[in-house]
Parts: structure tokens; sequence; C-alpha cells
């Protein structure tokens, strides 16, 4: 067993978990914020898709103790004082969501994509996005919402 | 689909990582780097190594160098940084773009794609088209392998289970040299169906073919027919797709190479 | 119209919705699911869990086809933090999985046993469960079992002849059989007769949500709970009940957020049983969510069809008859639907086209893969590509244009409704209402077909291999047979919504809140919709088939005319005014003279009505009310796909370079949730037309297992798509005159592609077989 200590949305987690603990289980049951996802766990899907120090990862595939003292943002840390992100509202506004089971994932990934470049290009956001898979929108509505964040006209 | 129980190990230097290994080498002891191949493989329980010993923290191996022509390419180098100057570097980013998607480039190591030798790997194209070496360290020494000698085939290299790769080195491109890439997959970021790159110019021709066969090869005979004048593309391209070795003489993938190889060599041209 | 067809069938009586956007029915309005699920707050199967619970895991044969002859589970028991192990002797008292939609008789020696017994006749197929302290453990265990099984020869083709599934019982249980007019001498007559052998890949709805169960038992109130259900919660709890031998009071299910449904989800599977009977046997909760690799080989596969189809034409092109014989490729077992995907390729086949004669055999084939059961657009994808492909050889044969010849069949406004003397999901088949030749030319002109051709001819000159298809298709929605809905007003104002639908994450809630919204005269916020729970309401058929919006929705517009209308009753008592001088407005009862001037607010109504209001003694107290709707017939919805293909002459690569969906659903009640649908469908329907199939080899190893061999389309794929929501035709079989959204985007999509691609290819015919392979098309342009 492993003593590990997660930053998770800027609240600190000490957990004790096995080694094979994956970071995305231990996400979602040692620290309870089951807000991220399983779709595929071997690291297709994205829906596990979290921040670590800032970078989008897929959390099915790292353990657990790799993740000891790093800075972790999922989506629970998206909104604050209980003002949505404007992702989140964004994809309200332009439902991007359907089932909302790939949405966690595709919010952490796009919020990655845009604090790294805010004037990303048009091709490199549909090359970035393209990394998750959504089963329920067509993704069109999800490339709208985060297009009209970054100040772009849906096209 | 939870990976089987093993024991972990975080060596903080090249000297206690290699110390570690070669002691849980015997009990399927492996190097964890990007993990975003063994990962997978061990929540599918097709790997199930006793131990893992994570060299992501070991100091100094994260590093690009470039000296003498050189680019050096340390062992937690992600694929995301990697980088080279001149015609090397934009050939690296062309390749980059078609390995898998930003969170995957962003965890995975060249040197883990070399260690990992997938038929498909771009970086073990690149790695075989540019004649790279490879530094391999291990408690009993360290020795510097050519790529050709470093993979056997599919999934199979001849590290021993002791060994670690240390960083991979390959020559840089003169700045005159140009450079093409090709790669068919199915999906965005799926493994390539067929992929190939060429090098013209003065340190050329170079060209090379991945995918197809259990490693990727240089084309020495469509390299040859090359020099020749004026340049025949179309044949050179069949000639490089009459040299693969294919599972019973299979015409869809001789045309993909052919296609492939043409296509490098126009983006080269 | 059939004798079947006359005697039930009859517009819905009034009131009637109003045609046209309302204020908030018609409206694009964000939805009331959202807010939980972008804030990470969302309650799915994985997200259930229970203090104490233990985590089950599935031990599946590696093996298509064999005789179980032994499972050693020994060691797996001897491993510390293992509970308990069974095999099918330790659950030899429950029956196997039964049967909820299927006419066909004699299925029964077919069904599945929660755990393999004797027999395994798919890889993926139950052979043992494992419980243990948590699913890291419960999978240690479960690898530690091991099952011997004498390997006996699968059956892979469904097109082969039958062999034994059991002594006395063939791989062929039945044969769906179909017919009308004189077939016979339609061929005999006929000018011209095509005749086609064509196929469908094995695919389905693979949802990003994998499956889960998790049962708990509370002895205090002998209850046994089912968290994780979805789709047709009643009728699952109904059998869980008499499996297990406990009462139906005494079992609840409970649907929290789904991560998709598609047809595959929600239906009854030898997990759901498993944990229930372990939660009551070793009385703890018992979670099992299924992985990803699991879900590839356990959960429903669907599609995979061959058809052999013959078309007799007269000289114009006009479909004399069609004779079609097809093998419908079901896998292990037959599940809970029955042969009825076989039934609704069978009756949906004819499409929108005027068929005096129709012949169809539908041979139902047991084979060694998963089994197989609906997905989004059941029969309809599949008969939609078989169909079109003929009418495509068609046109080809005769020298006409494919659009001509498709106009030429089409069924016209003024044979609405036009009764087929077929029948589907036993109901018969009677297209209610729709204007075919208006939105097929509606959709050509958008999409700027003519000038298209042009622009497609000189890029073909340019070298280029591109092409233009098209598909038409007929959807069905709205199975009956009834749906009820219960509304209360509390007394702020809140409105609750009960309704026995079920959600799969398609917007069911806002949508029923907006019809009630309209109907009640308040805000669509103020209501909170409950569904997908057996211990609020006592019947309900769930979300399936396209049929909540159409049943659900009309409830649901009954059930709150009838809480407006109390509450204007009660109103006016209480503001000396007549009842018919009133109305409601933003949750305000007015004068319809005044509508501006608020004079109660609806949650004083409601304390009027309470229990210990004068007014209501003698009284059933609650400004609520239950309505239900009943229907005998489906309605159909219908619609065009048109696409744009480039082909990579040097991969065979086919790319989709541009799309449009066209589908007449009646009336919209949310059209931004309507192209929502459309979208998705459609994304789903090009997997099925170009990446997705589940493969097996020669031994029935399936090889597709993961996302990185099952290739669902990502963002890259997806082409440009165009959307026309058309409210030309509303159904006259309901007050809102709805039809379903759900399915249109993805059944013409197989259709519309292999017509661009024939089209591309210039080669008529070329493409018989989804999905459409590089290799394939590749060898295509060889030949
Ligand atoms: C969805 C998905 C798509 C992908 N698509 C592509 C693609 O298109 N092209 C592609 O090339 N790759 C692809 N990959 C694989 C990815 O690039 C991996 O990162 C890479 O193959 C392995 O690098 P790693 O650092 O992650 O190695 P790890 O997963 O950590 O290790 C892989 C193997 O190499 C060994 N190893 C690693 N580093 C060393 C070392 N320094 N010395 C000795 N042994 C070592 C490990 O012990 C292990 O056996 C994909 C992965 C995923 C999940
Ligand atoms: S769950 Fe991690 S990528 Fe699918
Ligand atoms: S909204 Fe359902 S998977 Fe994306």
């Amino acid at each position: 067993m492993h003593d590990v200590t997660l930053c998770l949305n800027g609240d600190v987690h000490r957990i004790r978990v096995e080694a094979r603990r994956t970071l995305l289980d231990a996400i979602r049951e040692d620290c309870g914020a089951t807000g991220t996802h399983a779709g595929c766990e071997h690291g297709v899907c994205g829906a596990c898709t979290v921040l670590l120090d800032g970078e989008p990862v897929r959390s099915c595939l790292m353990f657990a103790v790799q993740a000891d003292g790093r800075e972790l943002r999922t989506v629970e840390g998206l909104a604050k004082d209980g003002v949505l992100h404007k992702l989140q509202q964004s994809f309200i506004d332009h439902h991007a969501l359907q089932c909302g089971y790939c949405t966690p994932g595709f919010l952490m990934l796009a919020a990655g994509l845009i604090e790294a470049d805010p004037d990303l290009s048009d091709a490199a956001l549909i090359d970035g996005l393209s990394a998750n898979l959504c089963r329920c929108t067509g993704y069109a509505n999800i490339v709208a919402a985060v297009r009209a964040v970054l100040g772009r006209a849906p096209s | 689909m939870k990976p089987a129980a093993f024991e972990y190990h975080a060596p903080r230097t090249l000297e206690e990582a290699v110390a570690v290994l070669a002691r849980v080498a015997p009990e399927e002891g492996r190097v964890l780097a990007g993990g975003q191949t063994l990962v997978p493989a061990m929540a599918l329980r097709l790997a199930r190594p006793g131990h893992l010993v994570d060299i992501n923290g070991v100091a100094g191996l994260d590093r690009i160098d470039v000296a003498d022509g050189v680019v050096r390419i340390g062992a937690c180098v992600r694929h995301a940084a990697v980088d080279a100057p001149g015609p090397m570097g934009r050939l690296m980013a062309l390749m980059k773009r078609h390995i898998a998607h930003g969170p995957i480039r962003a965890r995975g190591t060249f040197c883990g794609s070399l260690a990992n030798a997938d038929a498909a790997s771009e970086w073990c194209l690149l790695a075989v088209a540019m004649d790279a070496r490879v530094e391999v360290r291990s408690a009993r020494g360290a020795r510097i392998l050519a790529v050709d000698d470093l993979l056997l085939g599919s999934m199979m290299t001849t590290l021993e289970p002791d060994e670690m790769i240390v960083a991979a080195r390959i020559r840089l491109l003169p700045e005159r040299a140009r450079v093409g890439f090709h790669e068919f997959a199915r999906r965005a970021g799926d493994f390539a169906q067929v992929m190939a790159v060429a090098v013209l110019g003065d340190d050329g021709p170079r060209l090379a073919i991945g995918s197809l066969e259990p490693r990727p090869r240089r084309l020495p005979e469509a390299e040859a027919a090359l020099a020749n004048d004026p340049v025949d593309l179309a044949a050179a391209s069949r000639t490089a797709a009459a040299a693969l070795l294919l599972p019973e003489e299979d015409a869809y993938l001789r045309a993909l190479a052919e296609t492939s190889v043409r296509r490098a060599l126009e983006a080269a041209a | 119209m059939s004798a079947a067809g006359e005697k039930d069938y009859q517009a819905s009586p009034s009131p009637r919705l109003a045609p046209g956007a309302g204020r908030v029915v018609g409206q694009r309005v964000t939805r009331l699911e959202d807010a939980p699920l972008v804030r990470g707050d969302g309650m799915f199967a994985a997200d259930v869990s229970f203090p104490r619970q233990l985590a089950m895991r599935v031990v599946r044969s590696p093996i298509a086809h064999g005789r179980l002859l032994s499972i050693d589970t020994a060691a797996a028991r001897a491993l510390p933090g293992v509970h308990a192990v069974w095999t099918a002797a330790d659950v030899a008292d429950i029956p196997p999985i039964p049967f909820r939609a299927t006419k066909v008789r004699g299925l029964e020696p077919y069904c599945q046993p929660i755990l393999a017994a004797g027999r395994v006749r798919y890889a993926g197929e139950p052979l043992a469960v494992v419980f243990a302290d948590d699913a890291y453990l419960a999978e240690d265990a479960a690898d530690l079992v091991v099952p011997d099984i004498e390997e006996l020869p699968p059956v892979l083709d469904a097109t082969a002849e039958p062999a034994e599934f059991l002594p006395g019982h063939s791989t062929e249980p039945t044969v769906v059989r179909k017919e009308y007019g004189d077939v016979a001498a339609a061929f005999r007559d006929a000018h011209a007769i095509v005749e086609l052998a064509l196929s469908v890949g094995r695919h389905s709805g693979v949802p990003l949500e994998t499956r889960g169960a998790i049962a708990r038992y509370d002895a205090s109130r002998d209850l046994l709970e089912l968290h994780g259900a979805a789709k047709k919660q009643h009728w699952n709890r109904d059998e869980i009940a008499r499996l297990l031998g406990r009462p139906p009071a005494g079992v609840h299910l409970f649907e929290g957020h789904v991560g998709g449904g598609f047809g595959v989800r929600g239906e009854l599977y030898p997990e759901d049983l498993l944990v229930c009977l372990a939660a009551l046997r070793l009385r703890r909760p018992v979670k099992w969510i299924e992985d990803r690799r699991e879900h590839m080989v356990a959960t429903n596969h669907s599609r995979q069809q061959h058809h052999r189809i013959r078309a007799a034409v007269d000289g114009q092109g006009r479909l004399l008859a069609i004779d079609d014989v097809f093998f419908h490729d079901q896998g292990g077992y037959v599940r809970t639907h029955g042969a009825r995907v076989v039934d609704l390729a069978a009756g949906m086949l004819p499409g929108p086209y005027r068929l005096p004669a129709y012949r169809v055999a539908g041979h139902f084939r047991l084979t060694n893969k998963t089994p197989a059961a609906t997905y989004r657009a059941p029969g309809r994808f599949e008969t939609t590509f078989v169909r079109e492909r003929v009418m495509d050889a068609i046109a080809a044969r005769l020298g006409l244009d494919r659009v001509e010849v498709r106009r030429r069949n089409l069924v016209t406004p003024a044979e609405m409704p036009h009764a087929r003397p077929l029948d589907t999901l036993g109901t018969a088949v009677v297209l209610d209402s729709g204007d075919y030749p208006g939105l097929l030319d509606t959709a050509l002109d958008r999409f700027g077909w003519t000038a298209l051709q042009a622009d497609l001819a000189r890029r073909r000159g340019a070298g280029e291999c591109v092409g233009a298809g098209i598909g038409f298709f007929v959807e069905k929605s709205g199975l009956g047979p009834s749906d009820g809905v219960r509304i209360a007003v509390d007394k702020t104002g809140g409105v609750e919504l009960i309704s026995g639908a079920a959600s799969v994450g398609q917007g069911v809630e806002t949508v029923l809140a907006q019809i009630c919204a309209e109907a009640l005269g308040i805000d669509y916020r103020r209501v909170r919709v409950v569904r997908g729970r057996t211990d609020r309401i006592e019947f309900g058929n769930g979300a399936h088939a396209s049929r909540v919006t159409v049943m659900s929705g009309s409830a649901t517009y009954r059930a709150a005319l009838a809480v407006r209308a109390m509450a204007l009753e009660t109103a006016a008592g209480l503001l000396q005014a007549a009842a018919s001088e009133l109305s409601i407005v933003d949750g305000h009862v007015v004068r319809l003279a005044d509508p501006g001037a608020p004079l109660m607010p609806l949650g004083e109504v409601a304390r009027h009505m309470g229990p210990d209001s004068a007014l209501m003694v003698g009284r059933t107290p609650g400004l609520s009310a239950e309505r239900w709707f009943h229907s005998a017939h489906m309605t159909y919805p219908y619609g065009v796909h048109l696409a744009v293909v480039r082909i990579d002459r040097g991969t065979g690569e086919v790319r989709v370079e541009r799309y449009l969906v066209a589908n007449d659903i009646g009336r919209a009640i949310n059209p931004m949730l309507v192209e929502g649908q459309l979208a998705g469908g459609f994304v789903q329907g090009l997997g099925g037309a170009l990446f997705e199939e589940f493969r097996y080899d020669e031994t029935g190893q399936p090889l597709s297992t993961t996302f990185a061999d099952y290739l669902i389309p990502t963002l890259a794929e997806v082409p440009p798509l165009d959307l026309i929501v058309s409210e030309q035709a509303p159904s006259p079989l309901n007050p809102l005159g709805v039809k379903g959204a759900g399915e249109g985007g993805t059944n013409g999509v197989g259709a519309a592609i292999a017509s661009a691609v024939d089209d591309a290819l210039r080669r008529p015919g070329a493409v018989v077989s989804l999905p459409i392979l590089p290799r394939t098309v590749h060898a295509l342009l060889r030949t």
C-alpha cells in the first residue's frame, strides 16, 4: 500500500492505495469525485480526461502513485463560487451534451486546450477535440460550444 | 478491467533505476515510462509485470540535447516535446501529429516507443529511416546500439530484461534537406495502416516504410532508383512496394505501400 | 386499408395542440438535464455505491462453442476477500431470461440461462460469477476460475444450412414470413427484374457508459432495489420479481443518469438477475460495472443480415413486386426481443414506395456469436440500405435518373393514410401522413443537387473520384399501447410530473416539461420530471422505439390540460369569476381580458385544494391529475439522406465531404433537441456505414473487443451536416401531432453513402455490403 497525496481542485486528499490503483479509480473511489468517468479504461475514449499540472491526460493510463503531490483538476473544479465556467455554460447553451457521460472529459480537454492557447486555430481545435469520443451528439455542437468560448462564430 | 497487482519502484537516479531493474528483472520487472502502452496492456491483463520501475522521477531523463549535429532525446521526453533544429524538427512535427492524440502525446515517450517496438510506431520508423542509435544502460554497464540492432520484430527488441534505454540519438539533417511524411490510418489518431518517410536533398535520399512488415525498414532499392535522372517517383514507389515481404501476396497492402511512398516522396520533392 | 387496420384506425380525438410554435413548445430552450451533468454531479450507475457493497465479476467463456465439462473455482474461493463464487449449479432455480417483445411462439428453448449450463454458445457468455471486496480483487479471483470446455465447431455463417441447437431444435427457430398481392404474376409480367445479394455488418449501440447494476436488499422493509436500470423499468421489475419469486411491490428499479441507450441498454440481462440474487443471498449490496471489453462481447450486438432480394418493375421503373429472402444472424441465444428485429425488417422493408405485391421470408438463425437485438433504427437501417440499393439498381437497369425512379414510386400525399396489408410489432402498417415527394424536393433543393451534379462532373474531369448519393427512408415511432402521466402542483407553484417513461440521455425531461408548461401556462423550469423508477408510478412502458415524446408527451398534454381545468375551476370560485373568463399565464391565474395582470399564483390555487381546505371537503384533494394516452398504431416519420463522398484512389478510403438529413417529424417540441438527435444518429449511422464492425475469426473468437479495434467515428471523421427538421405532416394519431425523432438520423446513412460510393466509382451496384471498407473500395477501383 502507498500513501499518496492528491491535490484535487485545490483540496488535499491523503489516500492509501495499492500501486495498481489507477488515477481514475483513485479520483472516483478514494476522493469521491465521480464526475470523471470511465468509458474504456484503455486509453481510447477520453471520458477520464483530467488536467495534470494543467495539461489534459487520460487518468485511466496513470497510476495514482504517479500523481503523488501533483496538481489535478477535474470537472468538479470548473465552476467557481457556484458560477459555471464559461465552457460549462456554453455546453448548455449549444446543446453540446445529451447523455452527458462524455461531457466531463470533453470539458477538461477543452479547458486544457484553450488555457494552453487562447488563440488556437480552428484546425488545431478540431484536431484537439478529436481525442475524445462522444456517442450521442455527433460532435458538431461540442465544437460550436468551444468555438463560442474562443469568441468565434460557429462555422 | 483492472491491472493485476505489482510492486512499484520510483528511483531518483539512473544508478538507482538500473540497480532496481537488475533486482526485479527476474520477476517480470518492467520499466514504466509514459505508460501509454503499458498501462492499457496491464488493464487488459495482457501484461502482468511483477514490478514496475517508474523512471519518470529519474533526474535528467527528460532532456533534449543538441550537440555535434546530433539530437539526443532522453528516456522521459514526451512525444509532445520531441523536437530538433532544422529539417529534422520539421519532420518530427509532421510525424508527431499522427501519434495518438494530445493527452497521450503529453505522457508517452519517444524512447518508450522504441522499446515497445510497435510495427506501426512513427518514432520507430523515424529511427530506422535515420539510422538512429540508442543508449542502453543496465547495472552491468552501458552499450550503444544501432536501431537496426535493437528492433527485432513486432513488439520485440534485443533489450535484456535488466536493460533500459537511456536516450536515442539522431543525426540532424542538413539545412537544405527536404522531408516528407505520409500516413494512412482509419481514424484520426489511430495506428497507421501504412506510413512512409522520405528525405531528399543533401543527406538523401532516405526512404523508409512502416506498419506493413513486423518492423519498419529502409528501402535501398527504391533509394537507388531515385538516383536515376530524370527522377521517376512513380517507378521508385513501385520498386519500394515490390521489396516488401507481405503475407499471402496481399495486393491491397502492396498498393498501400506504393501510395504511401509516393506521397511521402511527393511531399519531400 | 386492410381489415385489421380499419376498425381501430382513427385520428386522435381533440383537444389537439394548435399547430405552430407555442410559448415554449417549439422553442429551442436549454435542457433541464444539463446543469448537474456539466458540473460532474451526475449519478450514473458506477457512481452509485452503498456501504459494505461487494463487487461482482463475471467469468466469461473464452470459447465460441463447446461442452462445458466442469469449472474449477477452488483457487478463486481461497483468495482472501472473496465471498462467493457461483456457477450454473448455484443458480439452477432461476429460470432463463424471458422474452418481452415477440409474437413468435416456440422460442423458449433458445432463451439464455443466467449462467451457462452444459453448453457455451458464444465467446463472452457468463460461466461463473465472483463476489469480492472490491473490483480489483474480484477480477483477480475471476482470473483464477478455470473452465474445462470441450470445443465444438462453431456456426458463424447465418446463410449456411441450419445446424442442431439442441436435440430436436435447429439453429433456425423460425422464419418470419409476410406476403400480399400476386408476387408470382408480377414477376411473370415484369418489364425487368433486378436481383441483388446484400449484407449488413454486425455492429451496435456501444454507448459510452458501459452497463452497470447495483442491487441491495433492505431487510427492514423486505425490499429489493436495483439501481442502474434503464429503458424498461416496469417490465424488468415484474420479471425480476417473478423469476426471484417475490411480489412485484417488493422489488423496485431506479434509473439514474444513463450514458446512452441506443436500444442495447435496459434490456434484462443475466447480470441484472445475478446482482439481485446475490444481494438477497449474501445480504450485502452487490455492484457490477461492466468493463469495456466485456461490453463488446456481452451487451447486445445488432444489424447483421444477409438479403437476397428481387424486384419486378414495369417499363417506367415502377415497382410491381419485391421478393426478399434474408438471413438474420442472431448470435448464441434469443434475448428479450425475441424475433422483433426480423419482424421489423420484414414489415418496414417497403419503406416509402407504392408496392403492389410483396413477399418476404426472414430466416431467424442462431450462430455462435454474441446475441443480437435492437439498435437505433432496428430493421430499418438494414432494410433501407437494401431497398435503396434496389432503387439504384432499377435506375441503372432502365437508364433512369436515381431521383426520378424514387419520385415515380413514392406514395403521394393523396394516398395518405396509406395502409399496407402488412403488420409489424403486432400493429398494422398504416403510413399515417406525409408529403414524401415534397420533402424530397425540399431536400434536393437545399443540398443544391442539380448544381452539385455539374460540380461533381467537373471534379471527376479533373481526376477526382467523387460522387453523390441518396437514400429515402420511412421510420416508425410511438409504439403503444399506453402511457400514463401524473402531474401535481404544490403550494409554491412547483410542478411534479411523474411518468412511466425512461430517459437514456435524449432530453425526455425537458420535452415533457415543455409540453406540460405549454398546456398549463407555466415556466418549464418549474417542472420537475420524475422518470425511470417503479416506486413512484405503478405502470410504465419506458423509453424505446422513439415512443416517449409521442406516448408520454401526449399523456402529459392531457394531464396538464386536466390540471389546468381544475385550477381554473377552483380559481373561478375563489375569484368570483367564470372559469371560461380565466386563463393561466406565467404560473398565475389571469383574466382573459387582462392577461397582463396576475390575479393569483398557481401555488395559491393548489393551497386552496389541499386536504385541509374547506373547499375540498368530500372531494379528493390536490391540484393534480393522472391521464393516459393509448394508441393502437404507430406513426411514421420519414425523410431523405443526401451524401457527397470522395474516394482516395491510393488507399480506398471513403471520406464523406458533406451530408444532409431531412426528416419530417410532424412537430418538433424542441427543434434544438431534434437536431441533436439527428446529428448524433447520423454519426452512429456513419459508423455502421464505414467504420464499425464486430469481427470474428474462423474459430468464433471476437476480434473487436476494445475501442482500438471497434472504430467509433471521432470528430475528425464527421463531415459538415445540414439538417432539415420538417413539420409538414403532423401525425393525426396524437394530440400533439408529433412523430418520433430518435432514429431518422441513423436510418438512411448506409443507403445514402453506398449510393454515393457507387456514383464516385461510376459503377452502379458496386457496393453490396456494409461497412464499406477501404480494402473493398480499393479492389473495386481496380476491377
Ligand atoms: C489510444 C492510443 C493510441 C495510440 N496511437 C499511437 C500511434 O498512432 N502511434 C504510436 O507510435 N503510438 C501510439 N500509441 C502508443 C503511445 O505512443 C505510447 O506512448 C508508446 O508506444 C510507448 O511509450 P510510453 O512511454 O508510453 O511507454 P510505456 O507504456 O511506459 O512502455 C511501453 C513498453 O516499453 C518499455 N519501456 C518504456 N520505456 C523504456 C525504456 N526507456 N527502456 C526500456 N524499456 C522501456 C516498457 O517496459 C513497456 O514494455 C497509442 C496509445 C494509445 C493509448
Ligand atoms: S476511460 Fe480513459 S480513455 Fe477511456
Ligand atoms: S453526450 Fe453521450 S457520449 Fe457524449
